[in-house]
């Protein structure tokens, strides 16, 4: 059983939650407890897994490991090829903890309690599919799947924003997202298809690929349809407009898992496919992609704090911290791209807190209005404590996950980039403005009398929020491990490049 | 010659049966006229199974007129497996409006032997004909409602735009036999190949026979018959046409143009290229348009010939790829196709309507109606698990990888993909979204919802594990470039 596991543990991580939705099927849908159980269960063995996955990955001996392939379309070289280095065994984590999470969350679900798990199962399956998988037919499969059950997910279980002068249904919320996320895919496609017929071995194999190596010419033309078609995802701008909209009018475990997980899918397609393929493509467009992402930092930041709605807050917090992400990624030397590694998981965790401490507030005030919260930690202090935790792991606050990040991502960009690196420092300043006015307001100060009836996070909320915590602060201090395995996906990417150019 | 004759028994054996089923329904009583759709199709499945036992063979029949190969094979067991599920369709519509159903079944069944000769055809004029018996039980097939104005307006619609394009393609078959003295596809390529065809009258006749089948296929600019007679014929009909007919005219069009026409690519490629841009883009936009649910079925369907067309432009000589990858994009939509008909059909059936608002919060009246037409959606925009993610998938990379040159047109493709994601989550957004207000449940006929649970497996099998269907496309495949 063991040896089994040890085996397959990645194609398990995919089948695992696949498994899970097709026996939801079966349950009748009013046995609304059974569905959540099985749902819950299925989350507790993916964060089981994924942790496996993760501590035993052995960044000593680095590379792909894991590794599992059998064929499956063979006219077109498609092949099941699964395998994992420091990054994605990182990003296998973050998945698991985000999902588990996002379950647990998520029984207070009782309208079309069945659809809802499906499509959220859904989801997972396409999430840890693209972070396992190096075929990019499997890849692009995957990355299609997690897109798939949103425009749902959002429209049934959603909500709109409504404050008379503002008006954002979830309708139109999952619209744009949708029809954003899949106007990105189809440039990834494109690119795709141009890399298969341009290598000419008649294999998606990542690997394979890898070693064929493209003309200069060629990268240099196709790079930008994977930057520009992933970035869309991670939240790029400009193209991160459906990012608060669609996270805002989500459920709240949508919301955690599309801002905590799906946004880091695009991130991690750059640095996967993008810097993998293409080398030269990627040193000719870094210095656009890190302008890009400190346009992402400070004008996220400087959105945010004109926001209302505190979902909208943390939707456009979400744009500025993808900005560090991305400008980490694009500095190419080793503290940067680390550090933007490490900043997918941290605020990963950080925006599924915010939100699941957000959807809570909101589930029993109806209003995510930032105006009429008032002084709510005198009523619900732990809600508080936990709301104040991820505020000051997001704005950077040394002992917090946020903070080992953010520094590597300003060591990088510092090394390279003095200006910008100057620019993303001013951005962790606004944030801070703008999460701390954020506490001050809704849960400092006297208590409006309205919100007398509130109550703590529930006890599964509860338990959700510490696992968040945890690993929020545990980063924070011990980030050695974490670096680690990083560290060991990372330098082979960049010892290539640097040999190659 | 004699021998020849054994190939056919599938033929023979549909010949009989929709003999016997129109004689059957003079001498049935009426209350048991119901039997005949399970006996057309329990006939059709034998054809099938007796189609399926040729696996392997390898036959040229009278001359090259027929083909016996891995590639009728595989197409005469698909049609009569569409046949099947069109007749059990229409048990419905058939018990309410028609009082001979036996005269219903069997022309189904005849048009079925219709395609099945079109997969094997291997020369000009038994294809035309073939193409002719299935336009005239199509002519039939789609005015059948008498009493409606809008059947009749189809009927008669579609019998005179088909009139002219059959005019058309048999002008053009005329030409190609002058210019070549050849009527057999291998006939045409041999004399191309020496040079011995006369080229203004050749390049003439081609551009009249591909025109011919613009129409069969419903390709822009000779589209405009499609959504009217969709509109107008009744719902089972409309499947049928859409699916069947079309998927027909494909697998002619695609053997003549890999064995009959390829020494002459250079010409007719840009042709198809070009009908396949202003398809695909025509089709899907103005789908956006639309508020009648079949006429939206038809203009994106449109489009799909369009990506199809594209496929048949990047067609090369030993570029088993793309053929592969059209026949399979065939098989995939044909079957999201199919399901999402079957929904229509039910939902009116039940309602007698097929506006879009008619479909408001259809997943609470009917769940798995719903679902079905969800996933035969999602599957036609590409989306995965389902069918229509991987066979575009396929599709596309065989174009560019046989023809790199396409890949801006694939790029368009792709992006007409996501518009057509548009307009399939609005309809999504009718059924799951917005509220039932008082519409009645819709309840689906047994054999329909049992037909739906099996289309949507095939979508997803399909879409996940191909490999057993590519391994017969495959077999097709190389019987075409043999």
């Amino acid at each position: 059983m063991l040896m089994f596991i040890q085996q397959h543990a990645l194609t398990l991580s995919i089948v695992l939650p696949f498994v899970g939705l097709l026996a939801l099927v079966l349950i009748p849908s009013e046995r609304r407890t059974s569905i959540k159980a099985v749902s819950v269960v299925v989350g507790g063995l993916s964060i089981l897994l994924s942790l496996y996955i993760f501590l035993a990955y052995d960044h000593a001996r680095g590379g792909f490991q894991f590794q599992e392939t059998y064929p499956w379309i063979t006219s077109l070289g498609v092949q099941w090829h699964v395998g994992v280095d420091g990054i994605s065994a990182l990003m296998v984590l973050l998945t698991g903890v985000v999902m588990f999470t996002g379950i647990l969350i998520s029984w207070s679900v009782d309208k079309h309690t069945k659809d809802y798990f499906i499509l959220l199962l859904t989801l997972v399956t396409g999430v840890f599919g693209v972070f396992v998988t190096l075929d990019l037919f499997l890849l692009f499969f995957f990355y299609e799947v997690a897109v798939l059950p949103m425009y749902l997910l959002i429209g049934i279980w959603g909500s709109s924003t409504d404050f008379k002068t503002f008006l954002r249904t979830k309708e139109y919320g999952a619209m744009k997202l949708t029809l954003v996320l899949v106007a990105g895919s189809v440039l990834v496609w494109v690119a795709l298809i141009a890399i298969y017929a341009q290598a000419n071995i008649g294999s998606f194999d990542l690997l394979a690929l890898a070693k064929t190596g493209f003309s200069a010419e060629f990268q240099r033309i196709f790079f930008p349809f994977l930057m520009v078609g992933f970035g869309v995802l991670a939240g790029l701008w400009p193209f991160h407009t459906w990012s608060p909209d669609g996270h805002v009018a989500a459920p709240t475990a949508v919301s955690m898992l599309h801002a905590g997980v799906l946004m880091k899918l695009g991130a991690y397609g750059i640095l996967r496919v993008g810097l993998t393929l293409f080398p030269e493509g990627a040193h000719a467009w870094m210095p656009v992609l890190i302008v890009l992402g400190t346009v992402n930092v400070i004008y996220g930041a400087v959105s945010a704090m004109a926001q209302r709605d505190l979902k909208y807050v943390i939707g456009y917090s979400s744009v500025s911290h993808m900005g560090y992400v991305l400008m980490g990624m694009a500095t190419l030397v080793p503290a940067g791209v680390n550090g933007a590694v490490l900043q997918m998981f941290s605020h990963g965790v950080m925006t599924a807190l915010f939100f699941a401490v957000v959807g809570s507030i909101y589930q029993q005030s109806h209003t995510r209005d930032i105006g009429v919260f008032e002084g709510l930690a005198k009523r619900i202090g732990l809600t508080g404590a936990i709301f104040t935790i991820a505020g000051l792991a997001s704005l950077g606050l040394p002992g917090m996950s946020g903070f080992v990040a953010e520094f590597l991502v300003f060591v990088g960009t510092f090394q390279t980039y003095p200006l910008l690196g100057i620019l993303g420092v001013i951005g962790a300043a606004i944030t801070a403005t703008y999460i701390l006015r954020l506490l001050a307001k809704v849960f400092f100060g006297p208590l409006d009398p309205r919100w007398e009836k509130l109550h703590n996070l529930t006890a599964l909320e509860t338990v959700a929020a510490g696992i968040l915590v945890f690993f929020l602060v545990y980063v924070g201090v011990n980030p050695g491990p974490f670096l680690r395995a990083i560290d060991s996906g990372v330098m082979p990417l960049l010892v290539r490049m640097g040999e190659l150019l | 010659m004699n021998g020849d004759w054994g190939f056919l028994t599938p033929e023979f054996i549909l010949v009989g049966a929709a003999l016997a089923v129109w004689s059957l329904d003079l001498v049935l009583p009426d209350q048991r006229k119901g039997l005949l759709a399970y006996v057309a199709a329990l006939a059709l499945a034998v054809v099938a199974v007796a189609s399926a036992t040729q696996a392997g063979l390898s036959a040229q029949l009278f001359g090259g007129l027929l083909r016996i190969d891995g590639y009728s094979v595989l197409f005469r067991m698909l049609f009569p497996v569409v046949g099947v599920i069109v007749c059990l369709a229409s048990t419905d519509f058939v018990r309410r409006r028609l009082t001979h159903p036996g005269e219903y079944y069997g022309i189904v069944m005849t048009s079925v032997l219709a395609m099945m000769v079109m997969s094997a055809a291997g020369e000009l004029l038994t294809a035309y004909v073939a193409l002719e018996l299935m336009s005239f039980t199509f002519y039939v097939l789609a005015s059948y409602a008498r009493h409606d104005l809008k059947s009749n307006e189809a009927g008669v619609k579609y019998v005179l735009l088909g009139a002219l394009s059959s005019a058309v393609l048999l002008y053009g078959i005329s030409l190609l036999y002058g210019a070549t003295g050849a009527t057999t596809f291998t006939g045409i390529a041999d004399a191309v190949r020496q040079g011995s065809a006369l080229p203004t009258v050749f390049g003439l006749g081609l551009v009249l026979v591909l025109a011919g089948f613009g129409f069969k296929v419903a390709a822009v600019p000779f589209h405009m018959w499609s959504p009217d007679v969709y509109e107008g014929a009744p719902a089972p009909v409309t499947a049928f046409l859409s699916v069947a007919s079309k998927m027909a005219a494909f697998v002619l069009l695609l053997r003549l143009v890999t064995v009959g026409f390829m020494p002459a690519a250079a010409e007719w490629r840009p042709l198809l290229a070009a009908l396949a841009l202003v398809s695909m883009v025509v089709g899907n936009m103005v789908a956006l348009a639309q508020k009648n649910i079949k006429r939206l079925i038809a203009y994106s369907s449109i489009g799909h010939a369009g990506y199809l067309l594209l496929g048949f432009a990047a067609l090369a000589p030993g570029a088993s790829l793309v053929s592969n990858g059209i026949m399979f994009h065939l098989v995939g939509y044909g079957a999201s196709n199919l399901a999402a008909f079957l929904v229509v059909i039910a939902v009116s059936a039940a309602t007698g309507k097929e506006e879009l608002d008619d479909y408001d919060g259809l997943a609470q009246r009917a769940p798995l109606l719903a679902l079905a037409m969800a996933v035969a959606f999602f599957s036609s925009a590409g989306l995965p698990f389902f069918a229509g993610f991987t066979t575009k998938f396929y599709l596309f990379t065989a174009v560019v990888q046989s023809a790199p040159a396409l890949l801006w047109m694939v790029g368009l493709a792709a992006v007409m993909s996501l518009v057509s994601l548009y307009y399939y989550l609005v309809v999504i957004k009718h059924m799951y979204i917005h509220a039932a207000e008082g519409r009645d449940r819709v309840l689906s006929p047994v054999a329909l919802s049992g037909l739906l649970v099996l289309l949507v497996a095939v979508i997803v099998i399909l879409g996940i594990y191909p490999e057993p269907l590519l391994n017969l496309i495959q077999t097709a495949s190389r019987a075409l470039f043999a």
